[in-house]
């Protein structure tokens, strides 16, 4: 198993310096540093002297991935790609385009963002899994067939749809909780409560008629039919039995997403107001700062390889069948 | 069978229960009646899909829900009705009183839950036992069930164990708490020869110790033969007979009954035509206007289309067929015209010319291990085998799951790479060359397979399924001639020239192994290699097949490598045998050879362990005289030293565990691989 891990993390490598080349394409070949300054200064104001200087500023001057006027490690090192990318291989992101610290403000921001996504996605999880056995538990009932109609009008609508009622009931009617804003510390929490409410109300829709199919697709299986002729009741059916099968596509569809919670939702934060790495990113874009969003798609892309890691091995512990080799 | 003296255990009586589906409602159990009584193995026979497990599942209130209800009927158990108990009051009965085992014995237990929590959950009074008393009591039954290592297979997980030792846990769990009555659903369908003479002998043995009844669910006559007290043989829902062993045996009474024994093939009915069922099970059991066998029924006439044959029963047995009266007038049987067709001398010394050599021929799949997936050792499902076919002949590699038999199949065919060894073709070396040479000779073999309906293309139309080996080789030009010739082929397999234009679904698993037979002929291939072609089917519709493939052999003059693990289907068509154990060839010799003589002790053991149908003698267990072999097959990725078989054979001295065995001829067609053959010259 320690093998299958390293090997799995020495495949992340070449995948890694994929993503990388291909971001790099994107933001430098297609869009050049010439027009990234020009985007930066306005198009009006623009001198050539102006354009070199702003590029100069940030280390933008250099040749793209050869330089000539260098010799020895340094006609690759003093490059824009390997000042620009290579460095995030060594979690060093180096500066914004406005000259602030993108490492820093990452590790100031994912805290607001794990306060969001932690509380919704485990109160989302418990809820559910718990909506998903008590449909299963009445299934071919009404109890059963008006749950999945609920859980599908429930997906269908819109996250805004959420958002905007939940600000109007909760903020604008009954005054119980901010519309939006951030604190520090304790005093963060009463803003925290919105947003995590509306993380979960939105996703329950999807999550329990998922889990509702992993469960019914147990249900079906041979050996809960071993189970009920032991004399077991139903109860102890679903609870001993059905509970822990359907529970290894559940966990280890779970684990894939728990480090992407650090990215924060795009959404929420921008909505609600609240400083993480959501809305930094959405910011980013928007100010068409390219270091902040290269950081942020690189960072992505290690928590998304990270998160399959995690599948696989999370998959060893709940399925004694599987042994990774 | 109503006014039976009140002993009787069990009693079911016109139990209906039907399936709800979305082409309509299945009456898959139609005025079911039967009873057990203490002590006895009733053997309920039956085709696929004629309502053998929804029997006995309703019998436990255990049928698919929501799909499935019980429709009418009774199931008196110690002068209560079943059926009339709440879902709480039957967790008294099941697995108390009456328990259950399954077919599928790998999905039948719980994969995330070791052996021992499972058995934990049946252990009687368990709430006012420490844990150390309830692990003995489960190593206990663990043991009682012959499981080898017990102890360690308490924290061991299904996936672990092999089918054998999978279905003693079932078995355990089901005798935990002593039931009056065991119902055994097709127990032994998912294991090996080998495997089910333990299984069977096991259950014969618990059932005396324990004195409990057994509802035994089988479509195998033999085992009904090898195990039965009564039988009750059931079709398209309805039971159609009722008798004792001996009698049903001896001489049963319904058409179908008959028609079953006939359609078996064995070798006192060796290349002659099988008696054939036509048609196939109905699988609709809606509105039936007459007997629901008249379809099918060479002996039906105007009556039997119009009217419902009344159940006719006398003393204990009984059947639903108009021909009898109520006293059950004693019918002509059908055996009257059957030849004797043994194993003839002239078969023997027939030497056809070899179409087919294969030399030393290995297949190693290799096993990866580590950071760099180093390769650390290999499983070695075929390990050096060598057999000739000879033009028109057919060659049987029997031997049990696992033994390399179909990787030896398409190793010689070219679909899987050989390790090493020759595969020489009609003086083709096949090993040796690639590309479109090969493909060119391809034509000439063909292969069919096991399951019909993994093996067609499902969004293909059978006619262009079977016209796909004429493009690819280019054998006809215009489309005009490929249709005619398809259609030719559609008409000498038996099927409709329509089903050109139709869809493999539509088909039944018999008509979709006609129609692979059609693709594989298509080519006019000179051998065909058949990879266990009837063992998905049902006995009347392999019958069908059989005959079809002794046609074309006599027609065509093709070869057949036939892979299979049915005796019975070697005894009826095989010219050669070849026996095959962990990736080598065994035993090899003429059909006589291998079964009138049998020298390898595998082979014996083998050839023992099938259940024989006999027409005499008690009803009961009948395994005493087998030789039981200890033990599973062992994994082919680490095969013991010596000779393979030595863990598991009666007859294994020291040298066995040293060195494996050479090649011993012990006369002019027969060769065997065992130190007790080998002659003092030869060391
Ligand atoms: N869950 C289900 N949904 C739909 N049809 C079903 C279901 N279970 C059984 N049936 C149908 O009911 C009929 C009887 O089924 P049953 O399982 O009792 O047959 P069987 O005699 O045990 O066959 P086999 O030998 O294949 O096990 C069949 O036509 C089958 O297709
Ligand atoms: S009733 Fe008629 S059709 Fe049915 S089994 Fe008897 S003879 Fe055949
Ligand atoms: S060689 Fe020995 S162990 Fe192998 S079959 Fe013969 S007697 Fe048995
Ligand atoms: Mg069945």
């Amino acid at each position: 198993m320690i093998a299958y891990i390293i090997r799995r993390l020495l495949y992340a490598i070449p995948i890694l310096i994929g993503i990388n080349l291909l971001t790099f394409t994107l933001f430098f070949m297609v869009n050049s540093p010439d027009d990234m300054a020009r985007v930066h200064l306005g198009v009006k104001r623009v001198t050539t002297e102006a354009i070199e200087a702003w590029k100069t500023d940030r280390g933008y001057d250099k040749p793209l991935l050869y330089n000539y006027k260098e010799s020895g490690i340094k006609s690759f090192s003093n490059t824009i790609f390997f000042q620009h990318t290579v460095r995030l291989f060594v979690l060093d992101f180096g500066r914004a385009d406005d000259g602030r610290d993108i490492g820093r403000d990452i590790r100031q921001r994912m805290w607001p963002s794990l306060a969001i996504a932690v509380p919704t996605f485990i109160v989302g999880i418990l809820l559910n899994i718990t909506f998903a056995m008590l449909l299963a538990f009445f299934r071919g009932t009404y109890v059963d067939v008006w749950g999945v109609v609920l859980s599908v009008a429930m997906m269908s609508i819109s996250i805004m749809f959420y958002i905007i009622l939940g600000q109007l009931i909760m903020s604008k009617l009954w005054h119980l909780l901010p519309i939006s804003g951030y604190d520090s510390g304790l005093r963060a929490l009463k803003f925290l409560i919105l947003p995590v409410i509306i993380g979960v109300v939105s996703g329950i829709g999807a999550g329990s008629r998922l889990y509702r199919t992993f469960y019914l697709e147990e249900i079906n299986k041979d050996y809960v039919r071993t189970a009920r002729a032991k004399g077991l009741s139903s109860l102890q059916v679903l609870f001993k039995h059905v509970l822990r099968n359907a529970m290894v596509p559940i966990l280890t569809g779970v684990v894939a997403i728990i480090p992407l919670l650090f990215m924060g939702s795009l959404v929420m934060e921008s909505f609600f107001g609240i400083p993480g790495l959501g809305s930094y990113t959405i910011d980013a874009i928007n100010q068409q700062d390219f270091a902040i969003v290269r950081a942020m798609v690189f960072l992505g892309s290690i928590l998304y390889i990270f998160g399959l890691v995690l599948t696989d091995i999370s998959y060893t512990l709940v399925d004694p069948r599987v042994r990774l080799e | 069978m109503e006014n039976q003296a009140n002993n009787n255990l069990l009693e079911v009586t016109a139990l209906k229960t039907w399936i709800d589906t979305e082409g309509g409602i299945i009456h898959a159990v139609d005025g079911v009646s039967f009873n057990i009584r203490p002590g006895e193995t009733l053997a309920i026979l039956g085709e696929s899909g004629c309502g053998k497990s929804l029997t006995a599942l309703s019998i436990l209130q255990l049928i698919p829900k929501p799909a499935g209800r019980i429709v009418s009927g009774k199931v008196m158990f110690s002068g209560e009705n079943l059926l009339e108990k709440s879902e709480q009051d039957m967790r008294e009965i099941r697995g108390r009183r009456i328990a259950m085992i399954f077919q599928e014995p790998q999905s039948s237990l719980n994969p995330v839950m070791t052996i021992g929590q499972q058995i934990k959950e049946v252990i009687p009074d368990r709430k006012n036992k420490s844990s150390v008393e309830i692990n003995k009591d489960i190593v206990g039954l663990l043991d009682s069930v012959g499981m080898s290592d017990s102890v360690r297979r308490i924290n061991e997980y299904p996936h672990q164990l092999s089918g054998g030792m999978k279905q003693r846990a079932m078995i355990a769990m089901a005798l935990a708490s002593k039931p009056d009555i065991l119902i055994a659903d097709e127990p032994t369908t998912a294991l090996d020869v080998t495997i089910q003479s333990q299984i069977l002998n096991l259950l014969a043995r618990l059932k005396k110790e324990n004195n409990m009844s057994i509802l035994l669910i089988t479509h195998d006559l033999g085992v009904v033969s090898q195990m039965a007290d009564r039988v009750i043989l059931m079709y398209a829902g309805e039971v159609v007979e009722d008798a004792d062993a001996v009698s049903f045996f001896d001489a049963p009474r319904h058409p179908y009954a008959q028609k079953l024994f006939l359609s078996i093939p064995d070798r006192s009915k060796r290349k002659k035509k099988l008696d054939i069922i036509p048609g196939i099970v109905p699988t609709y059991a809606g509105d039936y206007q007459g007997c629901r066998f008249s379809e099918r029924c060479d002996k039906a006439w105007d009556l039997c289309f119009q009217e419902r044959p009344q159940w006719r029963a006398q003393e204990k047995n009984g059947v639903r067929c108009h021909l009898y009266n109520n006293t059950l007038e004693p019918q002509e049987t059908s055996d009257k015209n059957i030849e004797q067709g043994l194993i003839t001398a002239d078969e023997k010394q027939d030497k056809a010319e070899t179409l087919l050599d294969v030399k030393q021929l290995k297949v190693h799949f290799p096993i990866h291990k580590g950071i760099f997936r180093r390769v650390v050792g290999h499983v070695k499902a075929v390990d050096g085998i060598s057999l000739k076919i000879g033009r028109g002949r057919t060659v049987a590699i029997v031997g049990e799951s696992g033994c390399g038999k179909t990787t030896a199949g398409k190793a010689i065919l070219q679909l899987i790479k050989p390790s090493s060894g020759e595969v020489i073709y009609d003086g083709a070396r096949l090993t040796k060359i690639t590309g479109e040479e090969l493909r060119q000779l391809r034509k000439n073999f063909q292969i069919i397979f096991q399951d019909p309906y993994a093996s067609l293309n499902p969004r293909m139309l059978v006619g262009e399924s079977i016209a796909e080996g004429l493009h690819a080789l280019k054998l006809e030009s215009s489309k005009a001639a490929i249709q005619t010739r398809v259609k030719k082929l559609l008409t000498q397999v038996g099927m409709p020239v329509d089903s050109y234009g139709r869809y493999p679904h539509e088909f039944s698993g018999g008509q979709r192994q006609r129609i692979s037979i059609a693709r594989a002929l298509a080519v006019s291939p000179d051998l065909i290699v058949c990879d266990e072609p009837t063992s998905a089917l049902d006995v009347s519709v392999q019958a069908q097949i059989l005959n079809l493939l002794n046609d074309l052999q006599n027609e065509l003059s093709l070869s057949y490598l036939f892979i299979t693990h049915d005796i019975s289907v070697v005894e009826y068509l095989a010219h050669e045998v070849a026996v095959m154990y962990l990736g080598r060839i065994v035993e090899f010799g003429t059909a006589a050879d291998i079964l009138d003589n049998p020298l390898h002790p595998y082979t014996q053991a083998l050839l023992s362990a099938v259940p024989v149908i006999s027409k005499t003698g008690n009803t009961g267990y009948k395994g005493d005289s087998q030789v039981l072999l200890a033990g599973d097959i062992p994994s082919p990725s680490k095969p013991p030293a010596g000779c393979h078989f030595h863990v598991r054979c009666p007859q294994a001295t020291e040298i066995c565990r040293q060195q494996y065995p050479a090649e011993t001829k012990t006369g002019d067609s027969h060769t065997v691989f065992c130190h007790l053959f080998e002659s003092d010259e030869q060391h």
